[in-house]
């Protein structure tokens, strides 16, 4: 086939990108999703006047900085078709081994790299399962989830661990300085976010978790290495959860065999309300950042107006739904309409 | 391998490993193979059973249902409450009404899912807060006791046909049901037909979204009774009931051979794997293991139940890419 035809080459032309077009920025998930956020600060500062605070709105964000930064590797493994509902688990087992080493006198740095490491084990061998094994993973972190919980509740019956270094208490509840009251954790997870951001949609590593989960056997012809990412991804998430497992050990500054119960789900809650596609494939950053935002605000800003707790968990089930539904609906609407 | 040829049929071999877990147990400890305390499992194990059949015909098309337990307990707490408002309901009405609630939010899943496209496991994770919320909201946080609740209301699981706990007669019955259901009737091979491989079917003139909507439906009014039985049994309702019990209802499918990428699964495997767990469960407390053991054991046996299932799935032929094999086999989810 020769281009030297004109008429041909036209023929053949691919555009590389979408022309920009404000309907296309409008119809984007996270314009949708700022203006959720705009939506949720207007209504809270209406409902309470104590919402529009600096120092409230830092310290609510205490209540999700663990999950956001869970949330940050989820993202990443829904976005190539896995999930891992171990990591709640995973933080019960990592805080556990940092609760025994506390009470046998190991300092803050050990405590922490222990943390960090029971994390990153999980993870392996949560990884090795899904791929060596060639296993699906949903199943796997099922089991798993029961396994690493199983091994905390066998260790510590109905007995909770409380004895912990002041300097360790220190970073859960730690602020960046004197002069900028905001909470460690979540600067934290803005640094984590904006490291994630750079490596998924900036760097070739990023391309290939989206081939994978796009197409996973064209992945792997493209020479992909899939399970050799997979697995570490699964390490990744591991290590996420060792960190959340520190800072949520060192917020509480204790260790019950029943701690971040549930939090698998409220984490996946956060990735797909940020867009990314349960299917795989397709998501980003911002997006999960924005979402993490929203759900943490809501949550604040119905917290000051005494609203329990179990009440905000329908309003997110809900947002959940109509978010992800809204535009599946619109979008069959227009075809329809085509 | 030539052994018997029950083994060689997956769930000849588990009912073989359960039972030979019932006897090892009735080694340690004689009185748990007492028909009394095997009776009492097979009752403590009926609610299993029923949700693990409404489970798996869900799992067949491909789907998940993470909100049948919270299902469960709001359905439990109506009941509940309308017995408490209303004492003179008679008991089928009862039963009917928990049937009938159940259905409807199982609908409402379905409707969702089947009619607006939004991923099945999106869906019910967004379902199962609402309803876990809703129990919240209509009792006002309350706990009911049996105190209560009037005592025909409390009565029915304490029944016995035959000498035959009424609760296991229930879950025989569901089960019977299920049996034909999925074996000898058109949606039933249906739902096989979608999970096994939903483009063929759709050829075939099968409508997954009419089969996403139906499975939903079903779930969720088996979820509805169990939900009267749960708290008429127990004699308690409240928020947390049954709380996390939709992922022991999984890992009883898994541990029964359904295989979670859909099409794959039976009556007799999804009971056997429910059966697994049920004497898990109750034979910890006899041979003296700490209850805080069962987790750890469910998970373990998950994880070698998906492995053994894995092994036995591969089929024969000619391997041309191992690697794109091995994902194949992996990888996807939902």
């Amino acid at each position: 086939m020769s281009l030297s035809n004109p008429a041909q080459a036209q023929r053949y032309e691919v555009a590389d990108r979408p022309p920009r077009r404000l309907a296309n920025f409008l119809l984007r998930w996270e314009t949708i999703l700022v203006l959720l956020l705009v939506a949720v600060v207007v209504v809270n500062a209406r409902l309470s006047p104590f919402f529009l605070d600096f120092y409230n709105l830092s310290d609510a964000t205490f209540n999700f900085s663990e999950k956001a930064i869970l949330a940050l590797a989820m993202a990443l493994l829904i976005i190539v078709r896995d999930i891992d509902l171990s990591i709640a688990a995973i933080i019960a087992l990592a805080s556990l081994a940092m609760g025994l080493a506390s009470q046998a006198g190991a300092p803050t740095p050990a405590l922490i790299l222990l943390g960090l490491a029971v994390g990153v084990l999980c993870g392996a061998f949560n990884g090795a399962l899904v791929t060596y094994f060639a296993l699906p993973s949903i199943v796997v972190t099922i089991g798993t989830m029961s396994m690493f919980r199983g091994i905390a509740q066998v260790v510590l019956g109905d007995q909770a661990l409380t004895k912990y270094p002041a300097s360790f208490q220190a970073i859960g509840q730690g602020y960046v300085s004197d002069k900028l009251p905001v909470p460690i954790s979540f600067v934290l997870f803005l640094a984590l976010a904006a490291v994630f951001g750079v490596v998924l949609h900036r760097t070739t590593i990023g391309r290939r978790l989206f081939a994978i989960g796009s197409n996973p056997t064209a992945a792997l012809f493209s020479g992909v290495p899939v399970d050799f990412i997979r697995f570490w991804l699964f390490v990744l998430m591991g290590l996420m959860a060792g960190l959340a497992a520190v800072l949520l050990t060192s917020r509480i500054g204790s260790t019950r065999p029943n701690i971040a119960l549930g939090f698998e789900l409220e984490v996946v809650t956060m990735v797909v309300l940020g867009g990314v596609s349960i299917a795989g494939g397709s998501g980003g950053i911002l997006g999960v950042t924005l979402a993490v935002l929203v759900l943490g605000l809501t949550t604040f800003g119905l917290s000051l107006i005494n609203v329990p707790g179990i009440v905000i968990s329908i309003l997110n089930g809900a947002l959940l739904i109509v978010s992800i539904g809204a535009p599946a609906l619109v979008k069959r609407f227009l075809r329809g309409q085509a | 391998v030539n052994a018997l040829p029950i083994l060689r049929h997956r769930d000849g071999a588990l009912a073989l490993i359960v039972l030979g877990l019932i006897l090892a147990i009735g080694l340690r400890a004689p009185v748990f193979v007492t028909p009394a305390s095997l009776v009492g499992v097979l009752t403590d194990t009926s609610f299993l059973f029923m949700l693990t059949l409404a489970q798996m015909a869900v799992i067949l098309t491909r789907g998940i249902d993470l909100s049948v337990a919270a299902n469960l307990a709001l359905v439990g707490m109506i009941t509940a409450l309308v017995s408490r408002a209303h004492p003179d309901l008679p008991i089928p009405a009862i039963i009917a009404l928990a049937a009938a609630l159940g259905a409807l939010l199982g609908a409402l899943n379905g409707a969702l899912i089947a009619f607006i496209g939004i991923p099945p496991i999106v869906v019910t994770l967004g379902t199962l807060s609402i309803y876990r919320g809703a129990i919240f909201l209509i009792a006002g946080g309350a706990w009911l006791t049996s105190k209560d609740m009037n005592p025909a209301f409390l009565a029915l699981p304490k029944l016995s046909i035959l000498g035959v706990p009424i609760l296991i007669v229930i879950a025989a019955l569901v089960s019977l049901c299920f049996w034909a259901l999925l074996g000898y009737s058109r949606i039933g091979r249906g739902l096989y037909a979608v999970g096994g491989n939903p483009a063929a079917a759709r050829y075939c003139g099968i409508d997954l979204g009419a089969q996403q909507f139906f499975v939903h439906t079903l779930a969720g009014a088996i979820s509805g009774l169990c939900g009267y039985l749960w708290v008429s049994r127990y004699g308690i309702a409240y928020t947390d009931i049954a709380q996390g019990y939709e992922l022991t209802i999984i890992a009883a499918c898994v541990i029964g051979g359904v295989s979670i990428a859909g099409g794959v699964g039976s009556v007799q495997g999804a009971l056997l794997g429910a059966m697994f767990l049920g004497v898990v469960v109750n034979a910890l407390p006899v041979i003296n293991v700490s209850p805080f053991w069962q987790m750890l054991i469910s998970g373990a046996v998950i994880l070698a139940a998906v492995v053994v299932n894995a092994r036995s799935e591969k089929r024969g032929g000619k391997l041309i890419l191992r690697k794109a094999r091995i994902f194949a086999g992996g990888g996807a989810q939902t």
